[in-house]
């Protein structure tokens, strides 16, 4: 029973264990690194700043109209200030995750990388 | 009008090809019963089924019993032609092509858990690019891969040891007679 048991793993299968649970380790250590949120500031469309939804900051943007500010606090992104006439992105207020808010006057857009779902279904 | 007779023989293969799926499609309803915290996630113990089958009775074999299990197994879960029949389907294909490749490893070296691990991580593998690619493209699915190829590392590692087990106990005569 005992030459049963110890012929269940042979030393390819603690090969492959090891190597898998390398894999598994590698990867959730990765992940643990850049699984912060992000956020993607882009001026005419091209990306402007990159900034991390972690770190409390202001980004000033200079658009054709004037600087808009974005205001990243407590893990949420937003549009404080923006020289555009109707204020649209400014009152749409915090930016939820998956979404984003565009300044068009401004030429200003801030993405919420964040994974956001609308539905998830299964 | 003559009366004709139609008649389909089952041959002993025939046979043994459908109690050995039919004992593969008895542990997907069953474990489909077991309530599981995340979607995706699940023991897939009919794996331990197909690895018995590939090691007795060669590949082909192996491919008629998964077939079979996948499509009767969605059609008795209600889940034919769904998306989930087609990740099933998907990772199905893709682990038996694993398996085929690696059961040609030398037998001194590389056994049933071997198989069963790199099957486990190509069946979620393929399932986590078709699910990227083309059910929920851009929903960066990649942040999931770390628990996804945990578990079935876990899942792998079990069903492995199962099979090991099936394989050493059963003597190589005894035909149909799975968990």
């Amino acid at each position: 029973m005992t030459a049963c048991r110890a012929g269940l793993l042979r030393p390819g299968d603690w090969l492959i264990l090891a190597l898998g649970l390398a894999l598994v380790v590698a990867l959730s250590a990765h992940q643990a690194g850049s699984q912060e949120g992000r956020v993607i500031v882009r001026l005419d469309g091209k990306p402007h700043t990159e900034a991390s939804l972690r770190l409390n900051r202001v980004i000033e943007v200079a658009g054709p109209l004037g600087i808009s500010r974005v205001e990243i606090r407590d893990g949420r992104v937003r549009i404080a200030a923006d020289p555009s006439p109707l204020q649209l992105c400014v009152r749409q207020g915090w930016i939820p995750p998956g979404a984003a808010a565009v300044c068009l006057p401004n030429r200003v857009a801030v993405e919420n990388a964040a994974a956001g779902y609308d539905t998830l279904s299964y | 009008m003559t009366p004709s007779v139609i008649e389909l023989r089952a041959s002993g293969e025939d046979r043994r090809v459908a109690a050995l799926a039919a004992a593969a499609i008895g542990l997907t309803l069953a474990e489909a019963a077991i309530p599981l915290p995340i979607p995706g996630v699940k023991p897939g113990l009919a794996n331990i089924v197909t690895l018995v089958v590939l090691y007795r009775y060669g590949w082909r074999m192996a491919a008629w019993v998964a077939g079979l299990r996948i499509v009767a197994g969605a059609l008795a879960l209600g889940q034919f032609l769904t998306p989930a029949f087609l990740l099933s389907l998907a990772g199905g294909v893709a682990s038996l092509l694993v398996l085929i490749a690696a059961i040609r490893l030398p037998a001194r070296w590389f056994g049933p858990v071997a198989l069963s691990l790199l099957a486990a991580f190509t069946h979620i593998g393929s399932q986590l690019m078709v699910v990227d690619v083309w059910l929920m493209p851009g929903a960066s699915l990649i942040a999931l891969l770390p628990l996804f190829l945990g578990a079935a590392w876990i899942t792998g590692l079990g069903n492995g040891l199962a099979a090991a087990h099936l394989l050493q106990s059963l003597p190589p005569g005894t035909s149909g007679k799975t968990p």
